[in-house]
């Protein structure tokens, strides 16, 4: 029963997700090898013809032009580094490369780049100050955008904890490993996204989930080690994994082979890849079945069970351990999910999961440890804040409002926003 | 494979000023978490605040080295006070998020742009801030004893460090075995008792905080004056991460446990990186690559890390009776 | 302050003054206790109108499983807030006081759940009791020749309480080793040792086999003779019987009946709140009901 409805739900996202890259494909641009490629509009969306873009390093410059759609396609001779310059001087009048700005330096492993130049209005001298193309609806839907695949991060997070008591510290690390179990199939061995995906999205879960949780996490509930001395195990295992991938894949971040390039598109001023919404519109079919199943399924409800009280849970004749282990798949899928998604919208790095470890923990403190919603919730407030914090603080401390937020929380409110109030004896 | 190298390096590292550095560090924890059972995952909070006091005071303010200490003092304290008042009253893996926190929070301001004026920003600050320190050195060479070998600025800078360690070892020494020392390990137990019995736990714990982050601080001081130059990415968590691999490995609540888990901690670091490095040039291990030796040796503490809380939680010289660890 | 000391018969007199009604006014209250609530929720767990505690007694609080005492006992030692009411110690309001601080005034407690430090020495258990040790502040700490006095002094006192309890030769062991009604009597001496007023007992007989009972009953019995005011909540009867000067019964968070042992357990509203409320009729032969007589 409980493999059904797991196979059921995987079975579709499969589906989902082969339909939806299929569709993805359809947008991906003409170059094969090193190159770039993107589109520049003004910032009412008008293409820009005639920009001139000039690819160069040491050995070789190549220099291109925005056709009349104001796309560009610009091959690179070989592989390696680059630096990539925008002629601010064929721009039109008024108008300037916005931050961060006309000049960029990108690495070509082996496939095309694609980049989103944005302008403003204003000269080139505006652009030595930081200040960001503060549009408020740009900075929401940029928000909500990495707030959904924190969700995904923050959920399994949520029912780890609220299943098994353990604050795990290498939860990051599940983003890292399913990213980079697509990219190795993708990369590596050569398999399409289309295949790629869906296939490390289902190792990934077994994998980095299930094995973990009966060989490493099981044992160690059976022995009794305490909760403190499982974090700190937790934490261990962060170091292990994350140092693994720094020795395995090096240090510079990696792309996927397909979808790296896409131009942007303008919808209602806003701009954003076609990607994006489409990882963006996966990300939400899954939550919805997740939290569909966890409500409505048996082995939800028996998740949920285990979650308020083990103890209960189990003398009424739930198998506790199946479902933490159910938990802990389900956990590791939804985290490769999200790790995948960063990597075709940005890139994948061996950091990746630690930096957003700690955005996890405050979105999963904001909505309330042991809700439903609660990760949801706490994980859009959280994007949202992060990105419209820049408005008022500098760029490079958007995670700092998260964390206050975050610490706040934990001293005023700590069981968040959802949470209930813990009985006292 | 010239092994003697190897031994050297691992030896002389093993006393050497990174020993020192976290052996401070692990000391300071050994205080908070080892004898008081709090969970202080932001130690390395301490530190930057240790390093970037003396660094931003001398280049930036242009104090002298010695206001330089007390400001890094102070300072230390007053993030105690900060840190702890939110915190002292959360349970013990809420404490450890909020800490993390806190020291990400610090690390992300002093390398922002923002403040590039007075911190450096990513760069850091670099500069002779330490040459007050130095004009004191009394060496005229190098000191060395066999293998081990110190240049002359460092011989004056290792010395310093121990020195220092032994006071913070004897100032461990002495608070434990008092009827202080005694509160705390009750604390660290059962914070409800102590209370019943009429003292302010609180407070306690507060006085923890702070003198296990004084120790931090006088950590970051090394850190700075050795290398005279204070980089916000050198303070990462997983500085904090690695002190507590030292701390358990020698033995949590035992005076001696920061000295020894350091030292040997140092010793193996570099022994194994040394050793993997060189039979990997010798092309014994075709698959690796030099890069990697770097990441391997911290897989092996991560791995060391889990092993040490699995099967050996008291580490080396712990009493397993007297483990905060156990069933909380 | 000055301890009286009482003996029985004194402290029986002043009982046979004291109206056998809740909340009933003592001649020298200790405790004095006005309004308190404490809601769950919906859940009223404690609902206490008036309370005293006469100094000096040994008083019982008693009532069946829920009634709200261990609540009541935790709100009174300010281990858990009240949402409404006040409580005084010596006339002094102690209703926002910080536990710690509370144990300072001289109002020491105990729990159900024994707190010995299991992984400190039986010693340094009752040690950590004694007030006023320079030896706990900081800068003290680190040089033993300003604290060794007071420590000399302390480490007599906690042998001297260790061996009234059979515990002295125990003493550098780790606590955890002992059983658990050492551990318990470990907790009682340590609480002792803060020489308190007033020492409020949660359950003390809870998992105490009969051989260790008596010679518990008999400790307290010597606490209150050195003048200690003794508030205990219990659900052994046999105990309450034997040592207890007054009794106050809690139902449902209300105080529904107070007075003397004997007298306070034939109270048939304390009946009907063990038994419920049905136990009384019963029917003749006829039919009609007849009140039963209990003892």
């Amino acid at each position: 029963m409980f493999k059904r409805s797991v196979s059921r739900g995987l079975f579709t996202s499969f589906l989902l997700s082969i339909f939806l890259t299929v569709f993805i494909g359809a947008q991906a641009s003409a170059l094969e090898g090193p190159g770039i490629t993107g589109k520049i509009s003004d910032p009412s969306g008008k293409p820009l013809s005639g920009v001139s873009i000039t690819l160069a390093n040491d050995e070789n410059s190549v220099t291109g032009v925005t056709d009349q759609n104001g796309q560009f396609e610009i091959a690179a001779p070989t592989a390696g580094k680059y630096l990539v310059t925008i002629d601010v001087s064929s721009l039109p009048e008024g108008i300037s490369i916005a931050d961060p700005g006309p000049q960029r330096e990108i690495v070509f492993i082996q496939g095309p780049k694609g980049l989103i130049f944005k302008t403003q209005v204003g000269t080139s001298a505006d652009q030595i100050i930081e200040k960001r193309d503060s549009k408020v609806p740009q900075l929401i839907v940029d928000g909500l955008l990495f707030g959904l695949t924190i969700a995904l991060g923050a959920m399994g997070l949520n029912l780890i904890f609220g299943t098994t008591g353990l604050t795990n510290f290498s939860h990051g690390e599940l983003l890292t490993f399913g990213a980079f179990t697509a990219w190795t199939l993708n990369y590596l061995v050569g398999l399409n996204m289309l295949l790629a995906v869906p296939l490390s999205l289902i190792m990934s879960a077994f994998l980095w989930g299930w094995v973990q949780n009966r060989y490493l996490w099981k044992p160690l509930r059976r022995r009794g080690t305490g909760l403190m001395g499982m974090m700190i195990v937790s934490i261990g295992l962060a170091l292990t994994l994350r140092y693994t991938a720094l020795a395995t894949f090096g240090g510079s971040p990696r792309n996927y082979n397909q979808y790296a390039a896409q131009p942007g598109l303008n919808i209602f001023g806003v701009a954003v890849t076609p990607k994006a919404i489409i990882l963006a519109v996966i990300e939400i079919v899954v939550l919805a079945i997740v939290l569909y199943w966890l409500k409505n399924s048996k082995i939800g409800k028996a998740t949920r069970a285990v979650r308020d009280n083990p103890a209960l849970a189990s003398a009424t004749g739930i198998d506790v351990e199946r479902v933490i282990s159910y938990v802990w798949t389900l956990g590791a899928f939804l985290a490769a999910l999200a790790g995948i998604t960063i990597g075709i919208n940005q890139d994948v790095s061996w950091r990746m999961g630690q930096i957003l470890l700690l955005i996890m923990f405050a979105s999963v403190t904001l909505g309330g440890l042991g809700t439903i919603y609660g990760a949801l919730i706490g994980s859009l407030t959280i994007g949202v804040l992060i990105q419209v914090s820049t408005l008022v603080i500098p760029t490079e401390l958007k995670t700092v409002s998260a964390l206050f937020v975050m610490i706040l929380m934990l001293l005023f409110r700590p069981q968040g926003i959802l949470g209930k109030r813990e009985r006292v004896g | 494979m010239d092994i003697v190298f190897v031994l050297e390096q691992a030896l002389t590292q093993s006393i050497g000023i990174q020993a020192i550095i976290y052996c401070l560090a692990a000391a300071g924890l050994n205080i908070q978490f080892g004898y008081t059972g709090l969970l202080n995952f932001g130690q390395v909070a301490f530190m930057i605040v240790g390093g970037y006091s003396i660094a931003a005071t001398v280049l930036s303010f242009g104090g002298s080295f010695w206001t330089a200490l007390v400001v890094g003092i102070i300072s230390s304290l007053i993030l105690s006070l900060i840190l702890g008042l939110p915190t002292l009253r959360l349970r013990a893996d809420y404490l450890a998020i909020v800490t993390i926190a806190t020291s990400e929070i610090l690390r992300l301001v002093v390398r922002s742009v923002a403040l590039r004026e007075w911190f450096g920003g990513v760069n850091g600050l670099n500069g002779k801030f330490a040459a007050q320190f130095y004009a004191l050195n009394p060496y005229q060479s190098g000191i060395g004893i066999g293998p081990i070998n110190f240049s002359q600025n460092d011989s004056w800078v290792v010395t310093v460090g121990w020195i220092l360690v032994a006071i913070v070892i004897l100032i461990t020494f002495l608070l434990t075995r008092s009827p202080w020392g005694r509160i705390l390990k009750g604390i660290r137990e059962d914070e409800e008792a102590i209370r019943s019995l009429g003292k302010s736990v609180y407070w306690y714990k507060m006085q923890a905080l702070m003198l296990g982050g004084v120790m931090g601080t006088l950590a970051g001081f090394i850190f700075a004056i050795a290398s005279q130059s204070v980089q916000p990415d050198s303070y990462v968590p997983d500085v904090t991460f690695f002190a507590y691999t030292i701390l358990l490995l020698g033995g949590a609540a035992r005076v001696f446990g920061p000295v020894v888990g350091s030292i040997i901690f140092w010793f193996l670091l570099v022994f194994i990186g040394q050793t993997l490095d060189q039979t990997i040039s010798a092309g014994y291990i075709p698959f690796l690559t030099s890069t990697q030796v770097g990441p391997i040796r911290f897989i092996f503490v991560g791995i060391g890390l889990m092993c040490l809380i699995i099967f050996r939680p008291q580490g080396i010289f712990g009493d397993r009776k007297e483990l905060a660890l156990d069933g909380r | 302050m000055d301890a009286k000391t009482f003996d029985i018969d004194e402290v029986q007199n002043i009982f046979k003054n004291v109206e056998q009604k809740p909340g009933s006014k003592k001649p020298d209250p200790i405790i004095l206790a006005k309004k308190v609530v404490r809601k769950f929720g919906g859940l009223t767990a404690v609902d206490v109108d008036h309370l005293e505690i006469q100094r000096g007694s040994i008083t019982a609080l008693i009532g069946p499983n829920g009634a709200g005492k261990s609540t009541f006992f935790n709100l009174l030692t300010s281990f858990d807030q009240a949402d409404d009411g006040k409580w005084f110690f010596n006339k002094e309001d102690i209703t926002k006081i910080s536990p710690n601080k509370l144990a300072q005034k001289g109002l020491v407690r105990t729990f159900q759940l024994t707190k010995a430090l299991s992984r400190l020495s039986v010693l340094d258990n009752a040690r950590l009791g004694a007030k006023n040790q320079i030896g706990e502040s900081l800068f003290a700490a680190l040089f033993k020749p300003l604290w060794i006095k007071r420590e000399l002094e302390v480490t007599k006192q906690a042998e001297d309480t260790l061996a009234q309890f059979n515990l002295l030769e125990k003493k550098s062991d780790f606590a955890g080793s002992l059983s658990g009604g050492q551990r318990k009597l470990l907790e009682m001496a340590r609480a002792l040792m803060l020489k308190p007023e007033m020492i409020m007992l949660d359950e003390p007989m809870a998992g105490v086999n009969p051989a260790l009972k008596q010679s518990l009953l008999g400790h307290i019995k010597n606490i209150r003779k050195k003048g200690t005011t003794v508030l205990f909540v219990e659900h052994d009867m046999d105990m309450v019987h034997d040592i207890s000067d007054w009794v106050i019964v809690m139902a449902q968070g209300k105080i529904i009946a107070e007075g003397p042992p004997s007298l306070v357990m034939k109270n048939s509203d304390v009946i009907d709140a063990y038994l419920g409320s049905h136990h009384k009729t019963f029917l003749t032969e006829d039919g009609k009901s007849l009140a039963t007589d209990e003892t």
